[in-house]
């Protein structure tokens, strides 16, 4: 019974004042994807990490939290989770030579608010049987002779949001419904699964063509028991006559009230530098923001690829636009 | 008023009340200020384009899932409850099984098994050279349909649950009575029996209703978006908190809407046990009756928790020896104490909340009370964090102002804010067993210790406890085993550096990836496991055992309920 109370107790009092060197971190990102980088910072600096995980709310969280907040550094999967961080005032800039050589200038905020740390690309999967390599456009899977061909997740993830948002900076909003309303007349079923999910539908023949992220393709290749699936796609990267394939960023920004700037701005410029670069390439083949990493074998074998040039902040710009878009069409019904 | 001498106070016990519904409506009254006002313009944008559709599956979601879960569960309760056959004595609680499974889960694995790429499906291709979707009809598993079975084959046992208890204490004279009468077995069903557990069935259906409507993962996944998808996206994709709150409370209302109504249509009504005991006489059921009794009760187990558990404990199995256990041992810790205190606190307001009522008679204290369960869990977080970190400011100005440190976010930084959000979410389920519990007992027992000189406490604690702990212990199992499996509110209040076997493994299935999540999973139905057997073991002892004498009936008909 004591035992019972004294644990009661410990359970009790943990609160949120950190002990002193510990990193704080909300992260929209799984734990155990960014963990093994974060031992290698710890027993580089010392300095240790704890993560709190959350798919939403930890943005409204942070803002509730204010000057009190226990977080240093919030990670996100999305551009335009960062800038929205930024746009709410929870950021603070971060000065850092180290941060500015080895993120390009493009890929983080012109204040240094925020900055990426890997690229994914949108692809188009396609079928290997049946289509082969495909060199097409986003625009052209809105054309009727894809119809009842196409798959994709719900339009209302943020890497779908941040497509659309990327045809409403090219297009403008009035084309880009046209092209949602052709895209959803093309699919297959409707949006359902994750990205893995399209993959493997493109497989077991639902659909000959699927949109999805890079690196879920190379992670399917490397785990034994979906490598049966995605060895029967293509990979293809979109756009590549014209502007180019949408990129989307993870990243990263220090809280406005962070408690340990040092430490946390230490851990930015680890996770910027080559060593965790190539744990993000290697292990969750994703492509480095640093220009100094090669991606992984794998990877690379997919091929060079042009990108789309459009900064990455403009996304964020039309994220509501698109999403409202998004419903307008009602996408996912 | 008058105030009397305690325990008799009533003034004490007004401020209270007070005091605890304060507390407990805080979170929604903060979503209220958020949302109150004329209609928001982002709300309304929604209206015409997806509003429409998402209201229409939230209906009918909750209208299947409530006919589902009261036909499965019902059925499932009277066996139970009334019936003799092979096998009753392990069902009565086997049946209880699926609550320990979070419906997510359940969703994830049926889903896999079912889908186009799935083995099912992959296998009949196989075997009937079928080459595609459009060459052979299937259950289409993500559809309104789909997540209405998912939903039933999760959520019957609190129907279960809640239904058998009332035909297990209903005076057993009753149904017999009405067979003397000249009711066939049926008649005696739909006239006595089932009118008499009719408050049980219902405070079960209202569980079921706001469970449905309250879920976002499982819907999600499925991809049926509800209102709740609504909530969602008004707050996290159109950044208006406002907007979210406002249609959040509308649901509220809706819901709270229902349950009043249900409660107006039976306000003559009172029924009560005549007396403690259980009646063991049974209808004795034989050959084909039996098997199909049995083969309906165990067909729910198996697919509301066998085949689920089993496929969960195939990738356990698979990919075990990936697994932390070490980190299972301090998760599974944090999980099981933090649902014990939960249960506990639950059960302890809502038996004084339940009291209060039987002695004013007034039931609106409880009916708000009971709002919590209705919120999405991230909706209330939302709700909880709000007011705790504003108290959190308060508390820091005054600890600077007095010339002592600030001690950063103690109310909403630890345990407490997670508490909070647990014993608002929870009450429902809580208020709701202890007032069916309640409701059977009579008040002729409080008036005859009233005369006999008993003040009210010594009736609370000498007659109504005795009376309602197996009541009691039976909610605070309920509460014990939602708080193990909740998700959304532990993953925005957990304190930092406290993980629960929930948010472990949700990152996992958030993810996708089920494999890693398995084991975590079986070892939170495990956890909920055990004191479902305890219970069983010390509270039902007579259970295990087969019926003395179980009375032979005709049991023409009432077989046909399998």
């Amino acid at each position: 019974m004591f035992r019972f109370f004294a644990l009661l107790g410990v359970l009790l009092t943990t609160t949120a004042t950190a002990a002193s060197a510990t990193v704080t971190i909300y992260s929209y990102r799984q734990p155990f994807l960014i963990e093994p980088i974060l031992a290698q910072f710890t027993e580089q600096t010392g300095i240790n990490t704890e993560v709190v995980f959350a798919k939403s709310g930890l943005d409204e969280r942070l803002r509730r939290e204010g000057a009190l907040t226990p977080a240093d550094l919030v990670l996100t999967t999305d551009i335009s989770r960062l800038a929205g961080l930024v746009e709410m005032g929870l950021t603070q800039p971060v000065n850092s030579k180290i941060l500015a050589a080895n993120v390009p200038a493009h890929y983080r905020d012109p204040a240094d608010h925020w900055f990426a740390l890997t690229l994914r690309v949108r692809n188009v999967y396609s079928s290997k049987a049946r289509v082969g390599k495909a060199n097409l456009s986003y625009e052209d899977l809105a054309k009727p002779e894809y119809q009842g061909k196409l798959c994709t997740r719900s339009g209302k993830n943020a890497y779908n949001i941040a497509l659309v948002a990327s045809m409403i900076a090219h297009h403008g909003e009035e084309q880009t419904e046209q092209w949602l309303h052709g895209l959803k007349a093309n699919l297959a079923r409707k949006p359902q699964g994750n990205d893995r999910a399209q993959i493997k539908a493109v497989a077991e023949g639902i659909c000959d063509y699927a949109i999805g992220n890079s690196y879920y393709f190379g992670k399917m290749l490397s785990d034994p028991n979906q490598q049966p699936f995605a060895e029967q796609v293509e990979i293809n990267f979109p756009n590549q006559q014209d502007r180019g394939a949408h990129i989307n960023v993870s990243g990263a920004v220090m809280t406005k009230y962070a408690k340990q700037p040092q430490a946390a701005q230490a851990l930015l410029e680890f996770l910027s530098a080559p060593l965790a670069q190539q744990q993000y390439a290697e292990v969750n083949m994703e492509y480095p923001v640093n220009p100094a990493v090669a991606p992984s074998s794998l990877v690379r074998s997919w091929g060079e690829y042009q990108a789309d040039s459009l900064p990455i902040h403009r996304l964020a710009q039309h994220h509501k636009a698109a999403i409202t878009l998004l419903d307008k069409v009602q996408f996912d019904l | 008023m008058k105030c009397g001498q305690w325990p008799d106070n009533q003034c004490g016990s007004n401020v209270l009340m007070a005091l605890l519904l304060g507390g407990l409506l805080l979170p929604i009254a903060t979503l209220f200020a958020q949302g109150i006002g004329a209609p928001n313009t982002q709300l309304m944008a929604l209206a015409p384009t997806v509003l429409g559709h998402y209201l229409r599956n939230t209906l009918v979601l909750m209208l299947a899932v409530m006919g589902g879960c009261a036909c499965c569960g019902v059925v499932a309760a009277w066996l139970v409850a009334r019936c003799q056959f092979p096998g009753r004595g392990l069902l009565q609680w086997a049946l209880l099984l699926p609550l320990a499974m979070p419906a997510y889960l359940v969703a994830y694995v049926y889903t896999d098994l079912l889908d186009y790429a799935g083995p099912l499906q992959r296998q009949l291709r196989h075997w009937f050279g079928w080459q595609s979707a459009q060459d052979y009809p299937f259950f289409e598993v993500r559809s309104v349909a789909g997540v209405s079975v998912m939903f039933t084959l999760v959520l019957f046992p609190y129907v279960y649950l809640l239904a058998r208890t009332a035909f297990g204490e209903q005076a057993g004279s009753l149904p017999y009575a009405s067979r003397v009468l000249g009711c066939s077995p049926w008649g005696s069903f739909w006239r006595v029996s089932l009118p008499l557990a009719r408050p049980a069935l219902m405070v079960g259906l209202a569980l079921v209703a706001m469970e449905t409507v309250a879920d976002f993962a499982t819907v999600h996944y499925f991809a049926v978006p509800t209102l709740t998808t609504a909530v969602y996206d008004l707050w996290l994709d159109y950044g208006s908190l406002a907007a979210a709150a406002q249609l959040a409370c509308w649901m509220l209302l809706g819901l709270l809407g229902l349950v009043a109504l249900e409660r107006y249509g039976r306000r003559q009504q009172r029924l009560y046990q005549r007396d403690g005991s259980t009646d063991e006489r049974r209808y004795l059921l034989r050959g084909w009756r039996a098997f199909l009794a049995s083969g309906f009760c165990w067909g729910l187990w198996l697919l509301g928790f066998g085949l689920p558990a089993a496929v969960l404990a195939h990738y356990a199995v698979a990919y075990g020896a990936q697994s932390d256990w070490w980190a299972f041992a301090t998760f599974g810790r944090n999980s099981f104490l933090l649902a014990l205190v939960t249960a506990l606190c639950v059960l302890a307001i809502a038996l004084w909340l339940q009291w209060q009522q039987r002695r004013r008679a007034s039931a609106w204290p409880s009916m708000l009370a009971s709002y919590g369960y209705a919120m999405p869990g991230t909706v209330l977080a939302i709700g909880v964090v709000i007011p705790l970190t504003w108290l959190d400011f308060q508390l820091n100005a005054a600890l600077v102002w007095f010339g002592f440190g600030a001690i950063g976010l103690w109310f909403s930084g630890s345990m407490v804010a997670l508490l909070f959000a647990y014993v608002v979410r929870f009450l429902a389920i809580a208020l709701g067993g202890v007032e069916s519990a309640y409701k059977r007992l009579a008040p002729q027992l409080d008036m005859a210790a009233a005369t006999l000189g008993a003040p009210p406490t010594a009736v609370f604690y000498r007659v109504h406890i005795p009376l309602l702990w197996r009541g009691l212990l039976t909610t605070a199992l309920l509460v014990f085993i939602e708080a193990m499996k909740e998700l959304p509110a532990a993953l925005l209040l957990k304190p930092i550096g406290v993980e629960t076997l929930a948010t472990y493994l949700y990152q996992f299935v958030s993810d996708e990836a089920l494999e890693f999540a398995a084991l975590p999973a079986l070892v939170i139905v495990a956890l909920g496991l055990w004191p479902v057997w305890w219970l069983h073991r010390h509270l039902w002892p007579s259970s295990m055992a087969p019926t003395q004498a179980p009375v032979r009936l005709r049991a023409e008909g009432l077989t046909r309920l399998g």
